[in-house]
This record gives structure tokens, C-alpha cells and sequence, in this order.
């Protein structure tokens, strides 16, 4: 009974001492969540005042980042925001910042230059935005200046467009049956090669919509035992454009993640297609797409949107080949920005490292996905 | 679903019934009723007693007067399949059976054509399958002709004639050389359907184009794309056009519209272009100031 009193008495005094702790000398992390002045490491060095710069961001404080701005002068705060979560509805525009590092670059006695990599989290996966930031010293303080990125100027302008828009109509429920349907857009696997790597087994593979309407596509492919048996079944699922104008094609690659090539005898492809509404606008082209070689193999370009409307993301896929023609491999990228009427916007997707010396030549394609709207 | 229903109530009832499958002689039955058509059963004896009669999706019952013939009107029965008849009485009941037949003529033709859209020039492309039913619906399984016609924009029909076969009947033909909407028609005596069939171009064929600068970007146009019969590929299908400058590539994939594809592109001197639509490729053009 009297251990039973200690032990309650204990808890309250440990609990009692704990609060005053936490009231006195609170946790940078817990002051910040109550709204406490003291929330972050003083910027005393240039690595500490981006650091600092990355946590406002992170918690979308855009008034106090803008604050510890040494160039803040030379634009606005709506600009700042807009510039890290995009003009128009974007990728950049639901993105939380899932984490972002700092990275010294060059530094003197009163200014030095810092990496900053930020890792926004989308609802298409992880992307990365890179920014070198010019940090000066102010007194006893550091302070980073914002390389702005500058919202593009499209002139005011109108821009005719014609292009052809398909509309279905289905047969309805009170139809008999037999009556005539639609037919389904007739599409062709022209390509299809499967490719073992580390991680398992990779089809890649291209496909045609051979007909003249717009199709929505996928691909499923199964993997067969030698004798016959499926193995697993997987779908292209966003690696493709699943959208194909008439006699457009796309690249697709199907992940069979942990499969091994050796014990596949054969493999069973299913192309599916719908018929869908389509608009054949808007075009976008790509300019000035470069291979570029190992380390750090990449395909990099500019998208230009030659119409009239705001593509809020882009979807970018690319096929690359050997010097026979073979596809070698397939990579894709989403632009985090949108594209605005005939304003260039760079992109850049990875090739492996393994396979970049064997590629000879690519093929870009472009899926423009719009939800309308200005910020 | 009613169908389903009717052969499952048909064969409940057929199976019930088997026991006293023994013709009974006082019910005087018709081998065959045609659906819909009125016919009669006769009674012998005296007395009152409940006739039933139970077949696909149909249960009837009447109270008659034994030594008397009982008339049904027209659209007593329409179902076609087997029934049977039950003749209560005392001191043991009566049993027989007759079929209800479809109609001879054709009221309805259910048409298949397929496929709704197809490329010209295409051997035994366009296939149309008729069912041919009465005016209950019913499945006509006797030998029908039907004949199928299929005309192309141009007038020129092709003709055939099937006779159905436990029902139905099918046929082929070629689609032809010319694109735009083929009548396809299934007909028998008074009953016709009628199918539309989009014919199509081909792939492009002898696909060119032209550059000439435009500013400073360089305009790049094709000809008129057709296919190999001369049709005008129609508006929305993608042109791909590329240039090749040193490692550098630029591409666009243009719809064509008003027959021909168009784009203005930055192309750098000596560069090579090319078009293609889909696995068709046309000419190339090195690219001099």
C-alpha cells in the first residue's frame, strides 16, 4: 500500500518537473509548433541561415522566409511564393516539402555560396529543385539572397485554334441488343523487347494507335513459365502516354520487379484501348533534345507549347535506341512548372549509367495534362 | 433473363409432368400451335373439371365443362417450346403435351455488323450476322434466305444471299476502295436492318513535305497526305516532324488539319528533317540557308 502511494507521488512530481522543463527551456521543434519567438538556430553562419530558410519553407511560412531575405527588395512576397509553388496550377502547386539539404559551394569572410536542394513530395512521386543561393554576412547575421525565378511574360495576344476535337457517343440502355456500337480504336504493339536488370525483370515496348480516332491506351503483360504457367501479371501503369491521337505512338515500360528473365519462357502482351474524347491541341514541341553523356547520363531539351492554353504538367517520356534501333531503355519526367503559350521550359530525364554508352538516338514524346485556372 | 426464366419454368413443369406422360383419351390436343395463332383442345366425358396448361414462361388455367371443346383466341400462347397439359379431374388427373412453333414469317432481324469502322481495300473486312425472330420474339430455327447488301459511298453494292441455319446466318465482304459510310443491309421479306459502316483511309502514302523559312524559325508543310487509293487521310491524325542537328533533335508531333500538317520550328542550318506518321516515313530534306 505504501509503495503503491510512492509510486504516485513520484509520477506527479516527475510530471510537475517535467512541465516546468518544457515552459522554461522548451525544444526548438515544440516552441515552433506553439508559436514561440525562438524557433530557430540563430543564422550565425551561411549554412545555418539557408538551413533556416529551408525550414520556413517547410512549414509554408512565405512571410517570415521572405523576411530573412537579404534581396527582398527586388521582389515581392507573392512573387517568392509563386516562384516555389508555381504562377499557374502546377505539380509545384499541391507539393509539400518533404525534406531539403544544404550543401557549402564557396565561402569568404562576408559572402559565400550554398546549395539548396529541395525534395518536394507530389501526388506523381518525389521531384527535386536545385537553387544556389548567394548568402552575406549582415553584422552579426547571415542572410541568403533568392535567385528568382522570373515569371515568363506572354504577350497578350489571341491565338486561333481548329483543331479537331473527337466526341463518343455510346450506344444508350434502352437500345436492342445487337444493335451497332463503337469500335474500339484498333491499336499495335510495333516494338516489344523485355530486358532483365538488377531490380528484376523490364519490358519496354512501343505502341500504335494504327486507327483514326483517339484511343486511351495500356499495356499488360504476363510472364509465362517454361511450361506455360503465369508467372506474374503487370500493367504499364503511367509509364506510357495513355492518350494516342491517331497514328501516334507511344513508349511503354511494364516493371516486373523481382522476376528473373531465365525462368521466363514466354510472354503474353495485351494491349487495351478505349475510345475517348480527345482535343488534338494543344501541340507541344520539343527543341534541342540532347543526349548527354555518362556520368550523369541524361536526355535534356526545352518543351514549347505551341498553343494557346496553359499546360499545367507534362508528362515527358523518352525512348532511347542503339545504334541497330532497338529500344535500349525508357525514362520519363513530369514538369513541375506548367507550360505557358510558346515559353521554352526545360526538362531533363536520367539514363541509367549501364546502359547510357549504348544508347545512339531517342525519341521524345509529350502527354499535356490541363486543369485550368489561374492562381 | 425472361427467356432464362421461361426455359427454366418450361422444364420444371415438363419435368413434373413426366410420370403421367401417357396421352390421356379424353384431351383431344394439337401436335403444334403457330405463336399467337388461336387454336382448340377437346374434352370428352362429363362433368367439370380445371384444365392447366404450362409451358415457357405461360401457365394457364381454366374451369371447363367436360364433352365440350375449349377455344383459346389469338395471343393465348406466343412462347414457342413444348407445353403440357393437365386436365384435373376425378378420380385421377389427365396429362398431354403440344409444342408452340415460332412464326413462319420474319418480323424482327437482329444484325451484327462488324466492325462499325475499317480501313479500305480490306479482304472479307465487313462481317454481318442476322438472327431472325417472329413477331413474340420468338427464334425462327427454319431455313430463311436473307440477303445482305453492302453499298459504298460510290453506289456499287455487293450482294449475297444466306439461308439461316438453326436460326441464324452470316456473310463477308471486302470493304472498297473508297473511305466515307457503307449501307449495310440484312433483309428478309418484311423485316430489313440496316447497318452504317465507316470506311476509312489507310496509312499515308508518298508522304512529303516542303521548308522554306518563315522569320526565324523555318516552316515545314507537307502535301496533301492520301493514302495508297488516292483518299484524303483525314484531319487529327499526328505528323511527326524531326530534325537532326548534330547531337541535337528537336520534334513535334502536328496533327494534320485541313488535310495537310504545319508547324514553324527553329532549325538550325545543315540540319536534317524528316517526317513520319505513325510507321510511315516520308522524305527527308537537309536544311541550307
Amino acid at each position: 500500500m505504501n509503495k503503491g502511494r510512492l509510486l504516485a507521488a513520484a509520477l506527479v512530481i516527475a510530471t510537475v518537473v517535467f512541465i516546468v522543463i518544457g515552459t522554461v527551456k522548451p525544444i526548438p521543434s515544440a516552441a515552433a509548433y506553439a508559436g514561440g519567438q525562438n524557433l530557430l538556430p540563430s543564422s550565425s553562419t551561411p549554412e545555418e541561415a539557408v538551413r533556416n530558410l529551408g525550414d520556413e519553407i517547410s512549414v509554408r511560412d512565405w512571410g517570415k522566409a521572405y523576411a530573412s531575405l537579404a534581396n527582398k527588395t527586388q521582389f515581392s512576397e507573392d512573387e517568392f511564393e509563386h516562384d516555389l509553388t508555381g504562377y499557374y496550377p502546377s505539380l509545384r502547386t499541391d507539393a509539400t516539402l518533404n525534406s531539403f539539404e544544404v550543401r557549402p559551394l564557396h565561402a569568404t569572410e562576408n559572402d559565400a555560396e550554398m546549395r539548396l536542394t529541395l525534395h518536394w513530395a507530389t501526388v506523381l512521386g518525389i521531384y527535386d529543385s536545385t537553387r544556389d543561393l548567394h548568402v552575406i554576412r549582415a553584422g552579426d547575421r547571415w542572410e541568403p539572397e533568392w535567385p528568382l525565378y522570373k515569371r515568363p511574360a506572354v504577350p497578350p495576344q489571341v491565338i486561333p485554334v481548329n483543331y479537331l476535337r473527337w466526341d463518343v457517343i455510346y450506344p444508350g440502355p434502352g437500345d436492342d441488343w445487337g444493335v451497332q456500337g463503337v469500335e474500339a480504336p484498333h491499336v499495335r504493339i510495333v516494338d516489344m523487347r523485355p530486358v532483365q536488370r538488377a531490380e528484376g525483370v523490364v519490358i519496354l515496348g512501343e505502341l500504335l494507335n494504327d486507327d483514326v480516332v483517339p484511343a486511351y491506351v495500356s499495356v499488360t503483360a504476363t510472364l509465362q513459365s517454361k511450361t506455360g504457367k503465369a508467372l506474374a501479371t503487370e500493367d504499364s501503369f503511367d509509364k506510357i502516354s495513355h492518350v494516342l491521337l491517331p497514328k501516334q505512338v507511344t513508349p511503354f515500360l511494364i516493371d516486373f520487379p523481382d522476376a528473373t528473365l531465365s525462368s521466363v519462357g514466354s510472354i503474353r502482351m495485351t494491349p487495351f484501348s478505349t475510345l475517348v474524347p480527345a482535343s488534338a491541341d494543344p501541340v507541344i514541341e520539343i527543341d534541342n533534345a540532347h543526349l548527354n553523356p555518362a556520368p550523369n547520363a541524361s536526355l535534356s531539351g526545352q518543351l514549347i507549347n505551341e498553343s494557346g492554353q496553359i499546360v499545367n504538367v507534362a508528362h515527358v517520356l523518352g525512348t532511347f535506341y542503339d545504334k541497330s534501333g532497338q529500344v535500349v531503355w525508357i525514362a520519363d519526367e513530369y514538369t513541375d512548372r506548367a507550360l505557358l503559350p510558346q515559353t521554352p521550359e526545360a526538362f531533363l530525364i536520367h539514363i541509367p549509367e549501364d546502359l547510357a554508352r549504348r544508347v545512339s538516338s531517342q525519341r521524345t514524346v509529350v502527354a499535356s495534362f490541363e486543369y485550368g485556372g489561374v492562381l | 433473363m425472361r427467356r432464362l426464366l421461361a426455359i427454366v419454368l418450361g422444364g420444371f413443369a415438363a419435368g413434373i409432368a413426366q410420370p403421367a406422360f401417357a396421352q390421356s383419351g379424353s384431351l383431344t390436343l394439337p401436335k403444334a400451335v403457330e405463336a399467337g395463332a388461336a387454336f382448340s383442345i377437346a374434352i370428352a366425358g362429363s362433368g367439370k373439371a380445371t384444365l392447366y396448361i404450362a409451358g415457357p414462361g405461360q401457365v394457364l388455367e381454366r374451369q371447363v365443362d367436360l364433352g365440350q371443346t375449349v377455344a383459346f383466341p389469338v395471343g393465348t400462347l406466343y412462347n414457342a417450346g413444348r407445353y403440357v397439359v393437365i386436365l384435373e379431374e376425378s378420380p385421377a388427373p389427365e396429362t398431354g403435351e403440344f409444342d408452340v412453333v415460332p412464326e413462319k414469317s420474319v418480323a424482327k432481324l437482329s444484325f451484327l455488323a462488324r466492325p462499325s469502322r475499317l480501313p479500305v481495300g480490306l479482304h472479307d473486312g465487313v462481317t454481318g450476322a442476322v438472327y431472325a425472330f417472329d413477331a413474340y420474339k420468338n427464334l425462327i430455327v427454319g431455313p430463311t434466305p436473307v440477303s445482305f447488301e453492302l453499298s459504298g459511298p460510290s453506289g456499287a453494292a455487293q450482294k449475297r444471299t444466306v439461308v439461316t441455319k438453326y436460326g441464324a446466318a452470316w456473310t463477308e465482304f471486302d470493304s472498297t476502295a473508297r473511305q466515307g459510310a457503307d449501307q449495310f443491309v440484312a433483309e428478309t421479306g418484311p423485316a430489313s436492318t440496316r447497318r452504317v459502316i465507316s470506311q476509312v483511309p489507310g496509312d499515308p502514302c508518298g508522304l512529303t513535305m516542303t521548308a522554306k523559312r518563315d522569320g526565324k524559325q523555318v516552316q515545314l508543310q507537307t502535301a496533301p497526305i492520301r493514302d495508297c487509293s488516292g483518299n484524303p487521310v483525314p484531319d487529327g491524325e499526328v505528323v511527326t516532324f524531326t530534325a537532326s542537328y548534330g547531337d541535337d533533335q528537336s520534334t513535334a508531333d502536328v496533327p494534320i488539319k485541313g488535310g495537310i500538317a504545319k508547324i514553324d520550328m527553329p532549325i538550325h542550318d545543315g540540319a536534317l528533317v524528316s517526317v513520319a506518321s505513325g510507321v510511315v516515313m516520308g522524305n527527308q530534306i537537309r536544311w541550307e540557308k
